[in-house]
């Protein structure tokens, strides 16, 4: 209960407080994973149009190659994270229990994994239109989670333009560590991105976020911040979901972003710390988006890690380099404990989203009894976006979609922050999910 | 790794869960409720306790008799019976006939919550629900006390709590007047001290006024209760009382007086903040608890009955839905409010 709302400018009003359980890997410093005999590439693991592959079964592919173009705009490349040979272009388990279309590549066994570099971008003189193409040859996406292009981020329409960039180090989420320790290992890769990005959108200054529980991410950024650069570090407090994107704003602008706008209609673009280390990766050493920081926890995985796994990675071949599974059944999510989505295979890929591999025994995670809602109002005070969820809770059960649309349920970012703080156990955010989910469906709220 | 993949559990995020359940929560009250309980035990010897356990006795079998049979072991564990039959024998005063005491308990969670649909679909606290059933059915057994009495007389049962049902009730003789009665028809006031200890005749859970402040200040750092509302409901009665005090000494009494004399603590702590009949919102929250100071002091100089922190909540908790559909917080990025 937050007793003085607004009292504590860095952060966001309501909210709540999970236990943070990064002990296990915060110190871990990231190790490299042996490259492994194959790897999946879906077509679709970002936001928007799947991209298109530009290879064939049987050709040999490099390491950094070129495999698959941007399907549309709002899409994205796909490289080859190992030298080798593709197998299959075909459907192959994704996380959510689904199918997905997938490009797999076969591990040349005698290859060197030597990537062929390309040339450097002169970054000082590109148009945004160019920059903004090269970000997308790149394949780069939101690396916080929800894997969206982000070049479109950096696409400003006519009459608009990026004052601000707002640099999410927040990693809120319990358990994640792989932000903290890309902070903390390689600060000036990620001030060189905000150089990179700040130059080219013309915005005044950056702001990184970063949560008071990573002090030494926070010193490691300011030992080597540049006062020829215009970016300072902010302490946020430690509460979820800070990493929202509209809560961090609020946290650090203090501004609030309407309803059905973005943060560039406040002349902000936020972007999470890998996806600004990326953009460094690319534009100063040719390297586009083939790998990433994964954190590895949770109480049921025997060697908690943080590892650089190329992405296309079976999640089977992560926990086996982590020493495997606890025994008992076991509850696997790709992400955070609170957004993650759960892994229904050990065959699925490591994504460009994936920020980590959980693993919960399935004592500690039970299907928790559900009591009757008793309005103790806990949801209301941990939503941060001040709607009611214990009325769409009951509404969703109603299946009465229609009521919770007018209560704009679709305002809702799903961040489980309700369902976290129920007494009763109610799967509050998940009738949320189920309700939203109906509503974009054409002809919805007629159930 | 095993040879074999392990056995895959699905379940949608979020995984964590903060620990507090309901079913924690009502055992936190039951805790928070322990030393005024023993103090009326004190004080009322054991009769009281006889009161007490007719009450839970009747909520817990009528919970017992009117679930479904593949329910029924777990409702009659699940604490709720036992908390609302306990609430309830503590407004009751020590000397009641058991089998009012008993009708009591089955009117609380048969009017009071089954037929609204079960636990959290009440509008009325059901424990106040008994208990106004009570005092408009048996009016003279609910407003006879009898003087607090102390550990010599624990053993002495008096002999209305053991009338035959619907039988003429033959009290001791010896009946006194509550502090509230003896402000509204003697204008005599009873002294702090005594209101904090409890040494005063009341009903059995209402006479200690700092073990009920002990019981809510552990309510509050547990989490459990919404610190708006009691804080609200005395503050109001403080602030309305002091300026009625001001106006005319005589007739009204001060704010401290109105603070711990009846069942205003108890209702404050423990029966306004059951959140099933309360506003969800923290507005709303505000609005129920002023509105139930306001109508406390009302009812107390301006009604006919001495006490009326019953009715205030009980009213109050008739306007929790429209309170709650007022007062829905302002949606983040955006001007209005949801419908």
């Amino acid at each position: 209960m937050n007793l003085l709302p607004g009292f504590f400018r860095h952060s966001f009003a309501h909210g709540v407080h999970p236990a943070g359980l990064k002990e296990q890997t915060e110190d871990l410093p990231t190790q490299r994973m042996p490259f492994v005999s194959r790897y999946v590439m879906p077509l679709n693991q970002h936001l928007g149009a799947p991209a298109r592959p530009v290879v064939e079964p049987g050709q040999t592919v490099s390491r950094g190659q070129l495999i698959a173009q941007p399907g549309a705009f709002v899409s994205t490349s796909l490289h080859s994270p190992v030298s080798g040979r593709v197998s299959a272009i075909a459907e192959r388990r994704f996380p959510g229990g689904i199918f997905a279309r997938a490009i797999e590549i076969e591990t040349d066994p005698y290859a060197t994994q030597r990537l062929e570099l390309q040339p450097p971008v002169d970054w000082r003189h590109l148009d945004t239109e160019a920059f903004v193409a090269h970000v997308q040859q790149a394949g780069i996406v939101g690396m916080g989670g929800a894997a969206f292009p982000s070049h479109v981020k950096y696409s400003i329409p006519e009459g608009q333009r990026i004052d601000h960039l707002l640099v999410n180090g927040a990693e809120c989420e319990p358990f994640l560590t792989n932000d903290h320790r890309l902070m903390v290992e390689r600060p000036e890769a990620l001030l060189r991105g905000i150089e990179i990005i700040l130059h080219n959108l013309g915005a005044r200054e950056a702001t990184i976020g970063v949560e008071l529980n990573k002090p030494d991410a926070i010193q490691a950024l300011e030992q080597h911040l540049d006062p020829s650069i215009p970016v300072s570090v902010v302490p946020l407090h430690v509460k979820y979901p800070q990493g929202a994107e509209k809560m961090l704003i609020k946290a650090v602008y203090n501004k609030e972003v309407p309803a059905g706008e973005l943060p560039r209609d406040l002349g902000i673009a936020v972007n999470n710390v890998g996806t600004v280390v990326a953009i460094a990766d690319y534009f100063d050493r040719g390297i586009p988006l083939i790998e990433r920081i994964l954190t590895v926890s949770g109480p049921g995985v025997e060697n908690p890690s943080n590892l650089i796994v190329p992405l296309g990675t079976p999640v089977r071949e992560v926990l086996r380099y982590c020493g495997g599974l606890k025994d008992g059944p076991i509850e696997l999510v790709m992400g955070g404990p609170m957004m993650g989505m759960p892994i229904a295979s050990l065959d699925v890929p490591i994504l460009k989203g994936s920020s980590g591999i959980l693993a919960f025994t399935a004592d500690s995670q039970m299907r928790p009894k559900e009591y009757p809602c008793i309005r103790c109002g806990r949801c209301l005070e941990a939503c941060p976006y001040f709607l009611n969820p214990s009325r769409f809770a009951r509404l969703g059960r109603a299946r009465r979609y229609d009521e919770m649309q007018k209560a704009f349920v679709m305002d809702c970012v799903e961040c489980g922050s309700c369902t976290y703080a129920c007494p009763s156990r109610i799967p509050i955010v998940q009738l949320i999910r189920t309700a939203k989910s109906q509503l974009r469906q054409p002809a919805a709220g007629q159930a | 790794m095993k040879a074999r993949d392990p056995r895959l559990v699905l379940q949608a995020a979020p995984l964590l869960r903060q620990q507090l359940t309901t079913q924690r929560a009502m055992l936190d009250v039951l805790i928070a409720l322990v030393p005024a309980t023993l103090a009326g035990l004190w004080f009322f010897g054991i009769g009281a306790l006889l009161v007490l356990l007719a009450c839970i006795l009747g909520c817990t079998l009528t919970e017992w008799v009117f679930s479904a049979a593949e329910v029924r072991r777990e409702r009659l564990f699940d604490g709720s019976g036992l908390l609302t039959g306990l609430l309830l024998g503590l407004t009751l005063p020590p000397s009641l006939p058991l089998w009012m005491a008993f009708v009591g308990g089955m009117v609380s969670i048969g009017l009071g919550k089954l037929i609204w649909g079960g636990l959290g679909h009440n509008l009325f606290n059901p424990a106040l629900v008994g208990r106004a059933f009570l005092l408009a059915t048996f009016p003279i057994a609910m407003t006879t006390w009898t003087p607090a009495g102390g550990p010599g007389q624990f053993f002495e049962i008096n002999a209305s709590n053991l009338a035959a049902p619907f039988m003429h009730v033959d009290y001791d003789g010896v009946s006194s007047a509550t502090p509230l009665g003896l402000m509204k028809f003697e204008s005599q006031s009873t002294a702090l001290p005594d209101l904090l200890i409890g040494n005063i005749s009341g009903c059995i859970g209402e006479t200690s006024g700092l073990l009920l402040l002990l019981g809510g200040l552990y309510l509050l750092w547990r989490q459990i209760i919404d610190w708006r509302i009691p804080a609200g409901i005395m503050l109001a009665v403080a602030v309305l009382s002091g300026i009625l005090h001001v106006a005319d000494a005589n007739q009204y009494p001060g704010p401290l007086f109105s603070v711990f004399a009846g069942s205003l603590l108890i209702g404050a702590f423990f029966m306004a903040t059951d959140p099933v009949s309360s506003p969800v919102t923290p507005r709303g929250a505000w609005i129920f608890a002023i509105g139930v100071g306001l109508l406390v002091v009302l009812i107390r100089n301006f009604g006919g009955f001495p006490e009326g922190v019953m009715y205030a909540i009980l009213l109050m908790n008739a306007a929790t839905p429209l309170i709650d559909r007022y007062t829905q917080p302002r949606v983040f990025g955006r001007g209005g409010r949801p419908q």
